[in-house]
């Protein structure tokens, strides 16, 4: 089986469609084909991994149980753009997830070291 | 060169399609490969058989099902992703005892596991969104 290396860029905000849900059903099929998949948040997809979200009030699932479920996939490489925490004055204590920030200017580089970038 | 295509939305709802459409065209023509053709989110709506717009208009659908009958592309349409929309063939509507069948002629219906192994095998993928 070859391997490459996934990035999964989610710019969108939560709860707008089922947008998320079926990404993330990407994501978890690529893992179990064994593949290393990293997570980056950008823009107004920061607020996918803002603590208290209670979706159920507007009858969507719940996805940040998906979201806290990455680790027992092994994914763990899971990356904010800090410019993007900033603009919504997001602090890295809001958030459910333990990221890792890196700033817009390294983001090229960064993106350059996956051989498959899904930006649904 | 291989390439891998995801489409993700409605013929529409944007020109995501008809730039799918003529990329694949451009492919063909330069002498490359389609792997698989996948589609996903509202894409799935690019497969229903019955779409009927004015005979003035190009009908999307039946051009797809051409495409993939002239040059034998592999065109997939994601089970969960046409199930939830209600886009189901007749297998599966007789299991769940639903009287349907609307995926038009060309396209098959098959997991997420066809776009990781396009993603995979492909040299190139890329997203029409």
């Amino acid at each position: 089986m070859r391997v490459k290396k996934f990035l999964f860029i989610l710019s969108q905000s939560p709860h707008d469609g089922l947008w998320v849900q079926e990404t993330l059903d990407i994501l978890l099929t690529v893992a179990a084909f064994d593949q290393p998949v990293s997570l980056l948040f950008l823009d107004q997809g920061v607020f996918q991994i803002k603590k208290h979200q209670n979706s159920e009030l507007i009858n969507l699932k719940n996805t940040a149980a998906i979201f806290k479920a990455l680790e027992i996939y092994d994914i763990q490489d899971i990356f904010s753009e800090v410019e993007s925490l900033q603009e919504y004055g997001l602090k890295p204590g809001d958030l459910f997830l333990p990221v890792k920030e890196i700033y817009r200017k390294e983001l090229p580089l960064f993106i350059k070291k996956f051989d498959i970038v899904c930006s649904n | 060169m291989k390439y891998a295509i995801q489409i993700n939305a409605s013929p529409y709802s944007s020109g995501c399609g008809e730039t799918a459409y003529q990329f694949i065209h451009a492919v063909i023509e330069n002498k490359h490969q389609v792997f698989r053709v996948f589609f996903y989110f509202e894409a799935i709506y690019q497969a229903f058989q019955f779409m009927t717009p004015p005979d003035d208009e190009v009908n999307l659908v039946q051009r797809w099902s051409k495409l993939a009958e002239i040059y034998h592309i592999d065109l997939v349409i994601c089970i969960s992703a046409a199930q939830r929309r209600g886009l189901l063939f007749e297998d599966e509507a007789k299991r769940r005892n639903k009287v349907d069948n609307e995926l038009a002629e060309g396209f098959r219906i098959s997991g997420l596991g066809q776009l990781a192994e396009a993603m995979l095998e492909a040299d190139r993928f890329i997203i029409f969104r």
